[in-house]
C-alpha cells in the first residue's frame, strides 16, 4: 500500500508545550499527539478525570434523589425539623449539618495550606496540615454516622419513615453513605501521604505532586458536601 | 517533566477560607431565617455555586490550570445539566399521572 505523504500544514511551527491563549490553544492542545494536557504532570490529570467521573456518579444519584422527591404525592419530610437538635432546651434546627458543614470547610482550608507548604517543601508544617485534615475528616464521617444512628433510632428506613415520603430514607442513606465512604477512603490516603511526606520519600525528587494531587480528591470531597447540604438538607 | 507549583501567598486562601465560612454561613441563614419558596431555591443555589466556584477555581487551582484541561473537565458536567432538566420534566409527569389517573396525594403539597 502507498502511503500518501501528509500535506504540510499551514501554521508557524511552535513547539508543543507553547501555551497559545483561547480557542486555538486548546484545539491545538486536544489534537496533539502525545499528550492532550501540556504540562500538566499526568497524575494530576489523571485525578481530574476521575473526579470528572465521580461528579456523573454523584449526579446520578442527586438526580435520582430529585426525581422521586419530585414525584412523589406523599409529602417530603422537613429537613429542618428531622436534623434538628435540641441542645440545653433549645430547638435548633440542622445544626448538626452546620457544623459538619464548618468541619469540612475547616479541612479544605488546612488541606489547602498543606499543598502550598508542601511546594515550598517544609515536610513538618505539610505532614501536620495533612494530618489536622484527616482529623476533621474523621470527626466529619463520627458525626454522619452519629446522624445515621439517631434516625435509624426514629425508624427511618430505605424503605420508609414515619416522617413522610417513602423514598427519604433510600435517598438519605444511600447519598450521604457514598459521601461518607469518600471522606473515610480520603482520611486514608491524606494518612498515607502525609506518611510519606514525613518519611521524606519526596525529598530526593522534590517532587511534592502527589500532595497536591491527594489535595484535589479532598477538595471534591468537600465540593460534594457542598451540593449535598443545598440540595438534600436545605432545599 | 517537573510541575513548579503554586507559588501563591498563603494569604490568598486564609481569604478564600473566610470567605467559604460566610457563604456556609449565609446558607445556613436561608433555613434559619425561614425563607420560602423562589427566593429560598435561588439563595441556596447562588450560594451553593458560589462556593463551589470558589473551591473548584481557587482550592482546586483550576483557576491557573492550561486551557485544554479546564474545558476537558468542566464542559462535561454541562450534559448532567441536560439530564437533570429530562428528569424534572419526567418526574413532573409522573407526579401529574399519579395524582389524576390513581387518584393519589390529594391532600399532598407539591414540593
Amino acid at each position: 500500500m502507498v502511503a500518501h505523504s501528509a500535506t504540510p500544514i499551514d501554521r508557524p511551527a511552535l513547539a508543543p508545550d507553547a501555551s497559545a491563549a483561547g480557542w486555538q490553544g486548546i484545539t491545538r492542545d486536544w489534537s496533539s499527539d502525545k499528550d492532550a494536557f501540556k504540562q500538566v504532570p499526568w497524575g494530576k490529570a489523571m485525578m481530574w478525570i476521575f473526579l470528572l467521573s465521580d461528579t456523573f456518579i454523584f449526579t446520578c444519584f442527586l438526580t435520582g434523589y430529585m426525581a422521586v422527591r419530585i414525584s412523589s404525592t406523599e409529602p417530603w419530610p422537613n429537613t429542618s425539623e428531622v436534623f434538628a437538635l435540641t441542645i440545653a432546651g433549645n430547638h435548633i434546627p440542622l445544626i448538626l449539618i452546620a457544623i459538619m458543614t464548618f468541619v469540612l470547610i475547616s479541612s479544605s482550608g488546612t488541606m489547602a495550606m498543606a499543598v502550598n507548604y508542601a511546594y515550598r517543601r517544609n515536610r513538618g508544617r505539610t505532614a501536620a496540615l495533612m494530618l489536622a485534615t484527616a482529623f476533621c475528616g474523621v470527626t466529619f464521617v463520627s458525626m454522619q454516622a452519629f446522624e445515621w444512628s439517631k434516625l435509624i433510632a426514629e425508624g427511618v428506613r430505605p424503605w420508609g419513615n414515619p416522617m413522610g415520603a417513602a423514598q427519604f430514607g433510600a435517598s438519605f442513606f444511600m447519598i450521604t453513605g457514598f459521601h461518607g465512604l469518600h471522606v473515610s477512603i480520603g482520611v486514608l490516603y491524606l494518612c498515607i501521604i502525609a506518611r510519606k511526606v514525613w518519611r521524606g520519600d519526596y525529598e530526593r525528587s522534590g517532587n511534592y505532586q502527589n500532595v497536591e494531587i491527594a489535595g484535589l480528591y479532598w477538595h471534591f470531597v468537600d465540593l460534594v458536601w457542598v451540593f449535598i447540604f443545598a440540595f438534600f438538607y436545605l432545599w | 517533566m517537573t510541575h513548579t507549583g503554586q507559588q501563591h501567598p498563603i494569604s490568598l486562601y486564609l481569604k478564600i477560607w473566610g470567605l467559604l465560612f460566610v457563604l456556609s454561613t449565609c446558607s445556613y441563614l436561608v433555613d434559619y431565617f425561614h425563607f420560602a419558596g423562589y427566593l429560598r431555591w435561588t439563595l441556596i443555589i447562588t450560594f451553593m455555586l458560589l462556593k463551589a466556584g470558589l473551591i473548584v477555581a481557587i482550592f482546586m487551582h483550576m483557576a491557573w490550570e492550561r486551557l485544554a484541561m479546564v474545558y476537558a473537565i468542566l464542559v462535561p458536567p454541562l450534559c448532567l445539566l441536560v439530564l437533570v432538566g429530562l428528569m424534572v420534566s419526567e418526574a413532573d409527569y409522573i407526579f401529574l399521572s399519579r395524582v389524576v389517573f390513581f387518584g393519589q396525594g390529594i391532600t399532598a403539597e407539591s414540593p
